[in-house]
Formats: C-alpha cells, sequence, structure tokens
C-alpha cells in the first residue's frame, strides 16, 4: 500500500481529470440542441425550419403555365437551357399574385455580361463578348431578343435581323 | 461575395487565408519542435542538453497557448469554436485537430511539466506566503509528498508521458501538414511529403528557438552559457536541418520531374511572385546559409565567442526561414487560380484584425507568457539547489 500512499499525487490527478471531463460532458448535455444528429450532424429540427422559409423561386414550369408565347419563343432558342429566373431573379412572388407584383424587367447592360462577358475563365466553347466594344452601349435587347438571341432567329428584333434565315 | 457572380474560383477575389494562417503552423511549429528536443533529453537520457530540458517544456507550452488565438481571429464566429468540441465531426481533419491539440496541451504538455516541477512546486508552496501560497498550494493539488519514492514515481511516470508525447508532438505538426496536405484541389499544397516536410521543419524551428532562447536568457541573467549544452543542440539543429533541407529538394526534385499541368504554373509563381520569398529568405538565407555555418562550426575548431555567434545567427535565420517556408506555403498556395490562367497578389493589411500588427503582436505574446511561466516554475538549477531536498538534486 506504499504505492498508493506515493502515487497519491497521481490519483489526484486522474481525479481532477475526471471530473474535468465530466464537467465537460455535463456542459454539453446542455449545449448540444436536442434534435442534433437525428438524421445527420446537424439539428435535425433545422430541417422543419427551413422548409417553412417561404419559397422565393418558382421553378420555369410555373413561369410557362401562363407565359406560354415567351417559354416557346425560349425553348427554340439558344437560351433554351437558361432558367427564366436565372434572369428574371426569383419570382416567386408575382407567380402567386401577378397582377399586384409587377417583376419588371431585367437591366440587359448588368445582366448578360454577368454571363456573356469575355474571360480567360470561362469555356472556351461558351459565347462570349467584349461588351464594350461588341455592342458600343447600345442596349443588348435592341439586337438580341433576350428569349432567343441567336442573330437570325425568327423572333430576333427587326433592327438586326436583316434579312431570313 | 458581394460583386463576384459567374465562373470564378474564390481566390481569384481574394486572398482568404491571412498573415495569420501563416502564423499559427509556425506557432505550432515552434511547440512541437521544442518539445521533441525536450523528449530527446528525457527518453535517450542526454545529459548535455540538460539546461534547456525545463526551458523548451515551459517555451512549449507558451507557445501552445498561443498557437489557437491566429485561428480564432481568423474565424468570422470565434464564439462558435468551442462547438467543435461540443458535437464531434469525426470526418472532418480541422475538427479533429481541436482534439489533438487538447490532447497535446494536457495529456501531454501539462502533466509532464507538472511532474517535473512538481517538488519545486511544493518546496515553493511551504516558502511563499499570502497568494502565492494559494497559488503554489492549489498547484500541488493538495499533496506535499515529495519522498524519494514519490519522486522516483515520478521521473517513471514522466518518461512513460513524454514516450506518448513524441509522437503526439509528431501528430500535433503532422496534423498541420495533414491540413495542407490533403487538399487535392490545390497542387502547391496536394503532397504526401506534406506532414513529414511540416514535421521536420518544425524540429528544426523549434530547436533553434529554444538555442535562441537559452543563449539570450543566459546573457539576461548575466551568467555563464555552457558551451557543452549549445554545441550539442547546435549539432541537432545541423544534422535535423539536413534531412528538413532532403526532404523538401525531394518534394521539389519529384515536382520537377513529374511537370504535372500546374508545373508552369508553380513554376512562373516562384520565378516572379515566390521570388524573394522561397529562393532568397527560405532557401538560400534560411536554409543553405545557417546549414553552412553550422557545418563550419562543427567540423573546425572555433573559439568560443566565435560559436556564439555563429549559432546566434544562424539559429535567427532558421527562423527566418522556417517562417518563410510557412508563408510560401499558406499565401504561395492562394497565389494562382485553379484554371492556371492568372495570379492573385497577397496585400498585408496593417491594422486590421488579420492584419500586420496583430500578427507582430501574437509574435510576442507567446514571450510574454514565457517569461510569466519562468516566474512562476523557475526552470533554472540554481534556484532548485537552493530549495529543493536532496532526494531531488541527486536525480
Ligand atoms: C399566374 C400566371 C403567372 C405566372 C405563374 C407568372 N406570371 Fe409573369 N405575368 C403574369 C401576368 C398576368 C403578367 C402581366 C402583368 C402586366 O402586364 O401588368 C405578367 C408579367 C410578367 C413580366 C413582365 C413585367 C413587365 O414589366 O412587363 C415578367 C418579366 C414576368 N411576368 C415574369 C414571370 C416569371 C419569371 C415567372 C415565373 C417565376 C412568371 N412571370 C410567372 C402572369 C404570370
Ligand atoms: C437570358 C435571360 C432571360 C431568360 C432566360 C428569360 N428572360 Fe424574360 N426577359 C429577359 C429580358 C432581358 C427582358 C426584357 C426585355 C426588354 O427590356 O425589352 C425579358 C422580358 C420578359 C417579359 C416581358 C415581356 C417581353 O416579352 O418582353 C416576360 C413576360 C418574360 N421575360 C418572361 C420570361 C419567362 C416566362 C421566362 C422563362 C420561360 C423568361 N422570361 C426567361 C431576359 C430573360
Ligand atoms: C445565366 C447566364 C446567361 C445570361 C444572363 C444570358 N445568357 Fe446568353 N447564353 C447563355 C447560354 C448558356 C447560352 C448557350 C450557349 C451555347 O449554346 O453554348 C447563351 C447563348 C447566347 C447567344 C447565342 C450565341 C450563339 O451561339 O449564337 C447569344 C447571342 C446570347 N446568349 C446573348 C445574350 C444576351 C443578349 C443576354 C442578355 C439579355 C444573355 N445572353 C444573357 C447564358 C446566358
Ligand atoms: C448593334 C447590334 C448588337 C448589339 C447592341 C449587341 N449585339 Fe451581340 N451580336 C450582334 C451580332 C450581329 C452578332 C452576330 C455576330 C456573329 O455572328 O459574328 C452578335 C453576337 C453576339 C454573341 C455571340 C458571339 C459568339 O461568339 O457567338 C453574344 C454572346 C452577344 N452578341 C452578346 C451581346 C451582349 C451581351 C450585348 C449587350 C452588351 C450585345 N450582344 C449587344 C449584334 C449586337
Amino acid at each position: 500500500m506504499r504505492l498508493f500512499r506515493d502515487a497519491g499525487h497521481l490519483f489526484r490527478l486522474a481525479g481532477l481529470f475526471a471530473f474535468g471531463t465530466l464537467f465537460i460532458l455535463t456542459i454539453r448535455s446542455f449545449l448540444v440542441p436536442r434534435t442534433f444528429g437525428e438524421y445527420g450532424h446537424y439539428r435535425g429540427a433545422a430541417i422543419a425550419e427551413v422548409a417553412a422559409h417561404p419559397a422565393r423561386f418558382a421553378g420555369h414550369q410555373t413561369c410557362e403555365t401562363c407565359h406560354t408565347d415567351v417559354a416557346q419563343t425560349k425553348a427554340a432558342g439558344k437560351h433554351a437551357q437558361v432558367n427564366c429566373e436565372a434572369c428574371h431573379g426569383p419570382q416567386a412572388k408575382h407567380a402567386d399574385d401577378p397582377s399586384s407584383v409587377d417583376p419588371g424587367k431585367p437591366d440587359t447592360a448588368v445582366l448578360c455580361v454577368r454571363c456573356h462577358e469575355a474571360s480567360a475563365a470561362r469555356p472556351k466553347d461558351f459565347p462570349q463578348v467584349n461588351a464594350g466594344d461588341h455592342s458600343g452601349g447600345v442596349p443588348c435587347q435592341t439586337c438580341h431578343q433576350p428569349h432567343s438571341p441567336a442573330i437570325g432567329s425568327a423572333s430576333a428584333p427587326a433592327s438586326a435581323a436583316g434579312g431570313t434565315k | 461575395m458581394p460583386g463576384v457572380e459567374g465562373f470564378m474560383y474564390p481566390n481569384e477575389v481574394s486572398l482568404y487565408w491571412s498573415v495569420l494562417i501563416v502564423l499559427y503552423p509556425f506557432i505550432t511549429g515552434l511547440v512541437a519542435g521544442a518539445f521533441i528536443l525536450a523528449s530527446l533529453e528525457r527518453v535517450f537520457r542526454v545529459e548535455a542538453v540538460k539546461p534547456t530540458y525545463r526551458l523548451a517544456l515551459l517555451t512549449a507550452l507558451a507557445f501552445l497557448i498561443v498557437a489557437p488565438l491566429p485561428l480564432q481571429l481568423h474565424l468570422g464566429h470565434p464564439e462558435r469554436s468551442y462547438e467543435m468540441y461540443m458535437t464531434p465531426h469525426r470526418t472532418s481533419a480541422m475538427a479533429m485537430f481541436g482534439f489533438v491539440y487538447l490532447w497535446y496541451l494536457m495529456a501531454v504538455l501539462v502533466v509532464e511539466i507538472w511532474l517535473d516541477f512538481r517538488a519545486d512546486i511544493v518546496a515553493l508552496s511551504q516558502s511563499t506566503t499570502g497568494w502565492k501560497h494559494w497559488m503554489y498550494w492549489a498547484m500541488t493539488l493538495g499533496s506535499a509528498n515529495v519522498s524519494e519514492r514519490a519522486l522516483a514515481i515520478d521521473e517513471r511516470v514522466g518518461w512513460v508521458v513524454t514516450l506518448i508525447g513524441i509522437p503526439s508532438a509528431f501528430l500535433l505538426h503532422g496534423y498541420v501538414g495533414f491540413i495542407f496536405g490533403s487538399i487535392k484541389a490545390n497542387p502547391w499544397w496536394s503532397s504526401p511529403l506534406m506532414p513529414v516536410v511540416f514535421i521536420f521543419s518544425a524540429m528544426v524551428s523549434g530547436i533553434a528557438a529554444v538555442m535562441l532562447l537559452y543563449m539570450a536568457l543566459m546573457r539576461l541573467r548575466k551568467q555563464p552559457i555552457d558551451m557543452r549544452c549549445v554545441d550539442t543542440v547546435a549539432s541537432y539543429l545541423f544534422y535535423i536541418f539536413i534531412v528538413d533541407f532532403s526532404l523538401e529538394m525531394l518534394d521539389l526534385i519529384h515536382r520537377i520531374y513529374e511537370a504535372d499541368e500546374s508545373f508552369r504554373s508553380l513554376d512562373f509563381m516562384v520565378h516572379t511572385r515566390l521570388y524573394f520569398s522561397q529562393i532568397v529568405l527560405q532557401i538560400l538565407l534560411g536554409t543553405l546559409a545557417p546549414i553552412l555555418l553550422l557545418f563550419v562550426a562543427q567540423v573546425t575548431k572555433l573559439s568560443e565567442p566565435t560559436r556564439k555567434k555563429i549559432y546566434a545567427v544562424s539559429g535567427s535565420l532558421a527562423l527566418v526561414g522556417i517562417l518563410a517556408m510557412r508563408w510560401n506555403v499558406v499565401i504561395g498556395g492562394q497565389l494562382f487560380s485553379k484554371s492556371f490562367l492568372g495570379y492573385t497578389t497577397y496585400k498585408m493589411a496593417l491594422a486590421t484584425r488579420e492584419g500586420l500588427l496583430v500578427a507582430i503582436g501574437l509574435t510576442l505574446l507567446p514571450l510574454l507568457i514565457l517569461a510569466v511561466l519562468m516566474k512562476v516554475l523557475p526552470p533554472w538549477p540554481e534556484k532548485k539547489h537552493a530549495s529543493i531536498p536532496e532526494a531531488v538534486a541527486a536525480h
């Protein structure tokens, strides 16, 4: 039993560590949210909270139910794969109540260059222009119809079409 | 990211890991290096470096306390960082690092220091009065048993703790290297050699720091420098430096020979933006120069004052070199685009939360903490003789 006496301080140290661990575990049981880990490494209840947020995007199918003309134009043009709300922004409110919420028209001077301004980081085969040289400040939609932008397509504005396809 | 849309890689806009993240591996490296130096003495019973043993332990503790601060200052929500411990994320290297840190601090360093200083603490708790008495008494955990047998047990347990401590120190710093080396999206970092290079550079910086501190403190205390000790420490520094340098060159040669798709871009970077910090500071001044100086000190018979000067210069250069290496890893790895089509610049801020002033403060803070630690737990043997029973002095 001399060992126990002479190693007494080590047992005290071990006790201190045990107490510390217990203390942290106690705090932990208060701090960790109840639903944590229910489905994964996050708070389970967060799913319901996030789901309760009002939707901001309506999705292109919704837009197309009312704007059939635009949908047709777009489907035939080069922007067929570009979502309505990628250009018009989140419009769920407008889709719910079109008469009182007016989405307005996007400003093409900001919008089109976001995707088409020439940049070395873009894939080479993606259509790109140097907007300043290309349009000389004239709004893009003077020559390109946003929903079917290729020049010479059926719906291109008369100012740029200059002939048939 | 305000104002950023479209095809962009994040670091094409700004550099996210600032100078504080440079400091962080530098500081943890000093911890691991100082501890490994102390362990050499303990495990292999190298008598010559004994005078630096306790200093190395306290240095490791002082720097370890500061190590998480640069990270905290970098975080957007530092007050949430404790959650890392509350909800451990087993697949995240960064999250697990919190546990490596805690293990190293509590299970290794604190225990080893406590065991080693216990006899002094007991003596101090008896010789002091007032609040100091209570402070030391609390540190004894209420046990004043410094009998020969108790101290022999401490010695044995301390040896085991050191033995566990060495892999822990490797783990601590290997982990820092791992965090960089495992980022497969970044060719500058992604290399399995990274943890190994980090460990050896950590040993270089830690040994250099303890050597410099020892010489500086002896000078401050107007006491003779134990040249046998400093010579041995310097020879360790020399050998480990050579291993470190070979590893770094191995990494470099491997990259040059492999010359994968990132090579041209990285090569350009090393010749332009990183030229000064990589070629000049890290390799020429920070590695080759000190190795050469230490080599000269090893093979020739120089006078004591000259050796001291050589050690002081090569130790300082080594620290500069290792700091530059951390800079080149952390900042260098963010300077190029993942598309390999362009480069960013890093402009260090001055007086912001992650600026230069904070970085300088964080470098000095460990020295301040070390000064306090040395006041509380004097590491010098002279004091030991004055206040400690014979049993300890015999050890
Ligand atoms: C329930 C039918 C409905 C749905 C769904 C709908 N809209 Fe509309 N939208 C309208 C009506 C009606 C107008 C015409 C309002 C007017 O002219 O004042 C309109 C007008 C617009 C305008 C023109 C605004 C202007 O100033 O000229 C845009 C742009 C628009 N909608 C975009 C969208 C988008 C994008 C969606 C899908 C998120 C969408 N709409 C979904 C009914 C709908
Ligand atoms: C490439 C971007 C883009 C996409 C994709 C897009 N729009 Fe537009 N849209 C515009 C722009 C730009 C205008 C404004 C044109 C103008 O100012 O004359 C506009 C105008 C409109 C208008 C006003 C009437 C008109 O034809 O000028 C409606 C309605 C509309 N869009 C609906 C839609 C719907 C529905 C979709 C999805 C099927 C859609 N848009 C997809 C860019 C886009
Ligand atoms: C959300 C990104 C996005 C925006 C915004 C956008 N575009 Fe496009 N645009 C595309 C994509 C995707 C294509 C198809 C590219 C392809 O076919 O490879 C395209 C194709 C085009 C083309 C056809 C190029 C050709 O191959 O002939 C033109 C012209 C064009 N866009 C003009 C515009 C104009 C004008 C605007 C502004 C009203 C605009 N785009 C806005 C994504 C965008
Ligand atoms: C003055 C009329 C005009 C205006 C304004 C104009 N464009 Fe064009 N754009 C054209 C014509 C014509 C072409 C076809 C050129 C060709 O096929 O070589 C074209 C082609 C393009 C292309 C396809 C380039 C390619 O490589 O296939 C893109 C993208 C484009 N324009 C974007 C824009 C954007 C964005 C704007 C607004 C900043 C804009 N354009 C304004 C006339 C115009």
